[in-house]
């Protein structure tokens, strides 16, 4: 039998696209999530396609689009901020407000969450992609370790090296220099952790830190950086069952929100 | 004076720029709104009339040479002296809000960046000293200033600036230093500094003008001055109103006359055409966005390069922008401006530009604001050119979000160069912005 589908979220981020169904009660039936693809219009096609085989028709269902790609979902009956949605969904999913630090393909945000579940305040990188997945997976290219293993070998090393450059292009020649110094790999992977976290704990002191410290987004799957951003703030990190869901989970919330209204 | 330069100055500028513009303005008058007009307003009448009094402006600073002396003047500059002594006055800042919304800045500011200007300049500075060197304008011809005159009471950027083009013209620089202001009230030896420095001036203006100061002359330039600073200052006090009869984005666009032709009776007779047709669309119940649901300030510069884009985008989510601290910094010194006290109301109006004086000050001035104009949030553009403008602004952000209980956005751009302007990320800032706003 196919899950129950009620409404639909896409989240088309710069890195990854996710689309959740939920059911009338919110909670999430069926998801997908694979790397984002230039041809956004194509691909957002195939991935409803997808949609239709697991779960039935779709027609006359709501779907919220949100991420960097949301205007090329043709499809959606709304469009809705990846704010707003990461808020609603990790809202939902944890049941309380709080802080919320999203480290995405190429964008990182720190989302003030009410009680409500409602978005008190949020700051997003602006103009580089310092602190975001992207400054990881430039410099996991560059150093030639998988990116999955980035956390675990960074958390290995005793030493750590300071990185100076916040830059994801910078920091990449600076990466070169300390190993043509015959610097370890170890250290150099912690410091470039170190320099990521400290750049989103600066992101979190602008918007200031209420309690709890809740994380999502692709970065999550790295250890390092969990338990770098407890050391920074002394926090306690809260973690969703599926980090990199929760903008697109918002999204159908927002959709099943919907149901009944005009052009809803 | 030259009779040839000054018969060609009064046909070309009062006889026939006059008929050309006046047509031009008629044509304009006609044309179908560029600004969508399903989410805003038609455009104000009023507005071909500016283009007109603007274009005249530019086209007398063509033909000014042998005819009328020239000043290049900093915007906060005590410009009544200038006009009582019969200057042609030009702003190098309008200059380059002109080549902003014409698109041609990045351009023409490349050009002093060739030059070795670095880009953390000032895009104004860079815009002006890349056309003084390549010539390119959009207005036709920049007019050579026979002086310069600079005031630091809105950054200390002009004193370098201003430097570079007195080494340039070769020609006298005359510099106002205005102390900061810290406290609520300016020190009154401070105010007694920048009086001196008005009255040493004199005689070195007057000699740039080759004529002497006409007292009466100058009484006449500040009651000009104050009666176009105090329409100014009721047009944007009627945007208390619900909705508001015209938007930031509308008093951007009109407000270069009284930047730049303080002291002339054409700007007050404009400003006094605009104020009835204001009241025109209270009484006719016309909001410049046509479903004003939600009311905003705007601090800092605009972004001369986005108007519309940005106009558009917050009007179709019935977002009207209706307050500014930059519009507003052009009327409420208006009250500070005494005819009969010239120097000394100049020494009091100058010193206290809302640039000049503390964040504090710029908090309360906003915090002031969202009361009187009943706002719902706050957008403070970071503009990477306006450093005095911009410092002080995550604290300001902070206090009007944890004190006054408005959501307030940071908005990182710059008010010239469009380099530095990321329209994806001012999108999705601006959206969750608007979310946040709620229904």
């Amino acid at each position: 039998m196919n899950p129950t589908c009620t409404a639909l979220g896409l989240d088309v981020g710069a890195a990854t696209t996710k689309i959740v169904a939920v059911d009338p009660e919110g909670s999430i039936t069926w998801h997908h999530l694979e790397p984002t693809e230039v041809k956004i219009e194509e691909q957002v096609a195939r991935v409803l396609a997808q949609a239709r085989a697991a779960i039935g028709p779709l027609g006359g269902l709501p779907l919220v689009a949100t991420g960097y790609g949301r205007r090329l979902v043709r499809q959606a009956t709304r469009r809705v901020t990846e704010i707003t949605c990461h808020a609603r969904g990790i809202f939902r999913e944890l049941g309380h407000g709080g802080t919320l630090v999203d480290i995405g393909g190429q964008d990182s945000k720190v989302i003030a969450i009410g009680p409500r579940g409602e978005v008190l305040d949020f700051v997003m990188n602006d103009k580089c992609a310092a602190g975001t997945g992207r400054f990881l997976e430039n410099a996991a290219r560059r150093l030639g370790v998988p990116l999955e293993r980035m956390g675990t070998e960074a958390l290995a090393a005793t030493d750590e090296v300071s990185i100076s450059s916040t830059c994801t292009v910078f920091a990449e020649s600076e990466v070169v220099s300390l190993i043509a110094h015959g610097v370890d790999l170890g250290p150099i992977l912690r410091g470039l952790h170190r320099a990521l976290v400290r750049r989103i704990v600066a992101m979190v002191r602008t918007v200031g830190l209420t309690p709890p410290l809740m994380l999502s987004g692709g970065v999550v799957r790295n250890l390092a950086i969990r338990q770098m951003l407890e050391e920074e703030t002394g926090e306690r990190v809260v973690l969703p069952r599926h980090p990199q869901l929760m903008g697109a989970y918002g999204a159908a919330l927002l959709a099943l929100e919907d149901r009944g209204r005009p052009n809803g | 004076m030259n009779p040839i330069a000054s018969l060609r100055y009064h046909w070309n500028v009062n006889l026939l720029g006059r008929a050309i513009l006046r047509w031009q303005r008629i044509r304009a008058q006609r044309r179908p709104p560029r600004w969508d007009t399903r989410y805003l307003a038609p455009p104000l009448k009023v507005g071909a009339r500016m283009k007109e009094l603007v274009g005249r402006h530019w086209l007398a600073g063509r033909y000014t040479k042998g005819c009328r002396k020239v000043a290049w003047v900093t915007s906060g500059a005590p410009v009544e002296l200038l006009k009582a002594l019969d200057f042609y006055v030009l702003y190098p800042e309008n200059h380059a809000a002109i080549c902003g919304t014409a698109r041609v800045a990045v351009e023409i500011a490349s050009e002093a960046e060739s030059a070795g200007y670095s880009r953390d300049l000032c895009s104004y500075a860079r815009t002006d000293i890349g056309a003084v060197l390549s010539g390119k304008t959009p207005v036709g011809r920049l007019p050579r200033p026979d002086l310069l005159l600079a005031c630091t009471n809105i950054c200390q950027t002009v004193l370098y600036w201003y430097r570079v083009l007195a080494h340039h013209f070769r020609v006298p620089l005359v510099l106002i230093d205005t102390p900061f202001v810290y406290t609520e009230e300016a020190a009154e030896h401070a105010v007694r500094y920048v009086r001196r420095q008005l009255e040493e001036a004199v005689p070195l203006l007057e000699k740039a003008a080759g004529k002497r100061l006409n007292e009466r002359r100058l009484r006449q330039a500040a009651l000009l001055s104050k009666r176009a600073s105090e329409l100014w200052l009721e047009i944007l006090q009627r945007c208390r109103h619900r909705p508001a009869p015209i938007s930031v984005f509308d008093q951007f666009v009109q407000m270069a006359p009284i930047v730049e032709m303080r002291g002339e009776p054409a700007t007050v007779d404009f400003y006094a055409t605009m104020l009835r047709e204001v009241d025109e669309r209270i009484a006719g119940g016309m909001g410049a966005v046509r479903n004003e649901r939600k009311r905003v300030l705007w601090d800092n510069l605009p972004i001369w390069y986005r108007l519309r884009y940005l106009a558009e985008f917050l009007a179709r989510r019935g977002v009207a922008v209706v307050a500014s601290t930059y519009t507003n910094a052009w009327g409420e010194l208006a009250p500070l401006i005494d005819p009969d006290e010239p120097f000394e109301s100049m020494a009091r109006t100058y010193i206290y530009p809302i640039l000049n004086r503390g964040t504090g000050h710029k908090l309360a001035t906003m915090k002031r604001m969202v009361e009187e104009y009943q706002l719902n949030g706050a957008i403070l553009h970071s503009d990477r050119s306006c450093k005095p403008y911009s410092i002080g602004q995550m604290d300001q952000r902070d206090r009007l979000i944890r004190e006054v209980g408005i959501p307030a956005l940071l908005l990182e751009a710059d008010h010239n160069d469009s380099r530095a302007f990321a329209e994806e990320q001012v999108a999705t800032r601006l959206t969750a912005f608007v979310e946040m706003l709620g229904e």
